[in-house]
């Protein structure tokens, strides 16, 4: 007994401090994408390179741009790497989630006002308006490749991201939840199953999208087996890109939900 | 036992004399033998039980364009010796039957499943021919790896209820699971048959997360699919990049420096730490000793932290790139991932000596979900789990990859009660041999080069690669097609080989010791539906 209260106290407190505190993501961490188009000569290499064809032409004034879906994007840098004339950079800022997939198109991340910080000394204060002190969270896996799911293990049950902390929580069934947290592309076998969910969910209710499959269908679209995003087949409100976006990515997806359905 | 290759052929070619074909592959250690459906099951059973040697994978290849013929493909891994003996057989559109060889080797009941459901290739002779992979809302005569099947078709969902065993009897009732379950975790669905709390009979149905992601290796240009490798599952990433990378340097003949061979060492072994500190963490949590998981998460934040600063992804994906890897890890990177593994050391150790002090945990862990080493030897069964039923079988030591020949470590195979302690207790063990590892792969780099070019890949080449995964062996085939694209990208993932031994551990045991049991595998969903 003695041995356990020793390596807690020992441990002490671990949990983070994000979003009261900057916490800014490892210096190779591959977040928002942002595109010179003065330095972009129009190679269409990234185009040619891009796996899961997020980059695309767009017309406007008679001119060409170059525009990037974040909801599709996967983050795996080859376009950076790839370009000859340092036209796409790479930033290490992970809060990109937003309330409509056209934010997510070149410039990703919701254009706040406020800063993080004041959204999220907000939170609770949204949390006890809108759903009477807690959101309840059921997590729905519609086909990811499990990396999302981890993720919201690690916020949920790890003692440094502690969700809790913010009074949302996980529970069992749909039946008890004010939100859906949907991942995957989503697959076919899991069509049905994700419907009913839904239908079993009582309103108020929203749904969050969690990574590049959900958003999009990610490297998995266009396939016999999968649809091209959960928004073809319910309802979304929240989009949170990334794959997988990383903890504290899903927390800012959260911040900017409740602030959603308080409108 | 002092068998070398040559011996192991030559008997076979004495024993069936004018019934097999034996091909050298441009790799030494791939032997291809032709043989006709007839001869199959006396070839397979003779390897199988004569050499004993287990069925490794079973590879299915609609090579209609090239020889009118389907080719079955059976991986045969050669106890104690880097050798795969790959027997294989031509199957015609117009009789689509091939023998079954589950009878015999029970081994091979899935892949014959699978090859039923995306080939339309009837096993004949199989024991439960029941559909796996596409849960009958596909129509009829849907089958999506032949390659007259366009990737992008899309198909009328049909209702469809799949097939369920049940017990029946006085007090028996049934229990059913998922696919949307109540905790995080990946969908499947499972019917327990179950009187009181005690389990009589499990009925598991994967495949929910079918994703197509064999089919889509085949339309991309080999550059690309390696992003879509990387994503076959959020926590194997490294290996599955890493067998992807090792399979296209194997058909294009490149080799990787040996700087990137030690990088990518690195890489995987902090793979397989990251997840078994979780896994044992998540196994606390199972057994509702929240200390354990709380500590266990902790640690494996921690390293995920740690995968971040290396690769910039917390699953590493985006560091393993086809001739070597991406990003080097300088001193500076060195010193810190050496310091903090040192302490993880300590912390960890804390932590296992705290969880096999407390007699609650310890009454929840000991005897439960026993694997018997028969069965898990029958079922093909591999990695952690097989090693805690006694079956030393590891991918870094029977067939050497990236640079695993050059550090010393030990494989543990000691605990073989085939309980969900020995399973935590093989996952404690290899903790500190990752360690080890890791710190024995940064004294022996030197510096260098991290990266060789790949430009062309010769066409229809054929190649193994294999990779020991935190959950167990991977095993991938490739077959090049013109123009830089794949005709074929099998994968087979160790939880393909687990999922089935799963049900024969249950029976027996209490409800609430399911997910527990099910922890101890730790077996991912995304990996085997692919």
């Amino acid at each position: 007994m003695f041995t356990k209260f020793q390596k807690s106290f020992q441990t002490g407190v671990v949990t983070s401090s994000y979003p009261y505190e900057k916490e800014p993501a490892p210096f190779r961490f591959r977040g928002r994408i942002e595109i010179d188009n003065e330095r972009c000569k129009q190679c269409n290499i990234c185009v040619d390179v891009c796996p899961t064809g997020a980059y695309t032409w767009i017309e406007q004034d008679g001119k060409r741009y170059l525009q990037l879906s974040h909801a599709k994007c996967v983050f795996c840098g080859i376009c950076e790497e790839m370009c000859s004339y340092k036209a796409i950079a790479i930033t290490n800022s992970f809060e990109l989630a937003a309330t409509h997939k056209e934010d997510l198109l070149t410039k990703a991340g919701f254009d706040t006002k406020e800063s993080v910080e004041a959204l999220g000394k907000k939170l609770n204060e949204k949390i006890f308006s809108v759903f009477k002190r807690s959101l309840h969270v059921r997590e729905v896996d519609a086909g990811s490749c499990n990396g999302c799911e981890w993720e919201f293990v690690a916020l949920y049950n790890s003692p440094v991201h502690d969700l809790q902390r913010f009074g949302i929580d996980v529970v069992a069934s749909p039946r008890h939840a004010d939100c859906l947290l949907v991942t995957g592309p989503p697959t076919r076998n899991l069509e049905t199953a994700l419907i009913k969910t839904y239908h079993a969910t009582p309103e108020p209710k929203m749904v969050i999208a969690l990574g590049a499959c959900a958003g999009s269908g990610g490297i998995f679209s266009n396939c016999y087996a999968t649809k091209n995003g959960i928004d073809n087949v319910i309802p979304v409100d929240i989009y949170i890109p990334g794959c997988p976006p990383r903890p504290q990515a899903i927390i800012y997806g959260f911040l900017l939900a409740l602030d959603r359905v308080r409108k | 036992m002092g068998t070398s290759r040559q011996d192991y052929l030559d008997t076979l070619t004495s024993r069936f004399y004018g019934t097999v074909t034996i091909t050298k592959s441009f790799l030494e250690n791939e032997i291809y033998i032709s043989t006709s459906k007839e001869k199959l099951i006396d070839i397979c059973s003779y390897i199988n039980s004569t050499f004993q040697a287990s069925l490794s994978a079973m590879i299915c290849n609609d090579e209609r364009s090239l020889n009118k013929y389907f080719k079955i493909y059976y991986v045969f891994s050669l106890p104690e010796e880097d050798t795969f003996l790959i027997v294989n057989i031509p199957v015609s559109e117009q009789e689509p039957v091939f023998p079954s060889i589950t009878p015999k080797i029970p081994a091979a009941h899935w892949y014959e499943r699978e090859i039923k459901d995306m080939f339309g290739l009837e096993p004949v002779g199989h024991p439960d021919p029941y559909t796996l992979v596409l849960h009958g809302n596909f129509p009829d005569n849907t089958y999506p790896l032949r390659k007259d099947f366009d990737v992008q078709t899309r198909l009328p969902h049909l209702e469809s209820k799949l097939p369920f065993k049940r017990v029946e009897g006085e007090g028996v009732f049934e229990i059913p699971v998922g696919p949307i379950h109540a905790g995080i975790i990946e969908p499947g669905h499972f019917r327990f048959s179950a009187v009181g709390d005690s389990i009589l009979y499990l009925d598991a149905k994967l495949f929910y997360t079918h994703k197509g992601t064999e089919k889509i290796f085949e339309t991309m240009p080999y550059t690309k699919a390696l992003f879509l490798a990387e994503r076959i599952c959020g926590v194997c990433a490294a290996s599955h990049a890493t067998g992807y990378c090792q399979a296209i340097e194997k058909v294009a003949g490149v080799g990787i420096p040996p700087r990137a061979k030690f990088i990518r060492t690195i890489l995987l072994e902090l793979e397989r730490l990251y997840n078994h500190i979780g896994d044992i963490g998540n196994i606390c949590a199972g057994a509702a000793f929240h200390l354990g998981s709380a500590h266990g998460f902790r640690i494996r934040e921690y390293l995920q932290l740690l995968n971040e600063t290396i690769t910039g992804n917390r699953y590493l994906r985006g560091m393993i790139t086809i001739g070597g890897v991406r990003f080097d890890i300088n001193n500076d990177l060195k010193k810190y991932i050496v310091t903090l593994l040192t302490d993880i050391k300590k912390d960890f150790k804390e932590l296992t000596d705290i969880m096999f002090a407390s007699s609650s945990l310890m009454d929840r862990l000991e005897t439960t979900g026993r694997l018997p080493a028969e069965t898990a030897r029958g079922l093909g069964v591999v990695g952690v789990a097989a090693r805690a039923s006694g079956i030393g079988r590891d991918a870094r030591v029977n067939h050497p990859y990236a640079a695993y020949r050059e550090v010393d470590f030990d494989v543990p195979v000691f605990y073989n009660d085939g309980d969900v302690y020995a399973r935590v207790r093989v996952r404690v063990d290899e903790v500190y041999q990752s360690i080890y590892i890791i710190e024995q792969c940064f004294d022996k780099m030197s510096e260098g080069s991290i990266k060789t070019s790949v430009k062309e890949l010769p066409p229809y080449r054929q190649a193994l690669s294999y990779v020991e995964s935190p959950r167990g062996e991977n095993i991938y085939w490739i077959m090049t097609a013109p123009d830089n694209r794949l005709f074929r990208y099998k994968v087979r993932s160790p939880s393909f080989c687990n999922w089935p031994a799963i049900p024969y551990t249950i029976p027996g045991n209490i409800v609430p010791d399911f997910p527990l049991i099910n922890k101890s595998f730790e077996l991912c969903y995304s990996c085997t539906d692919l």
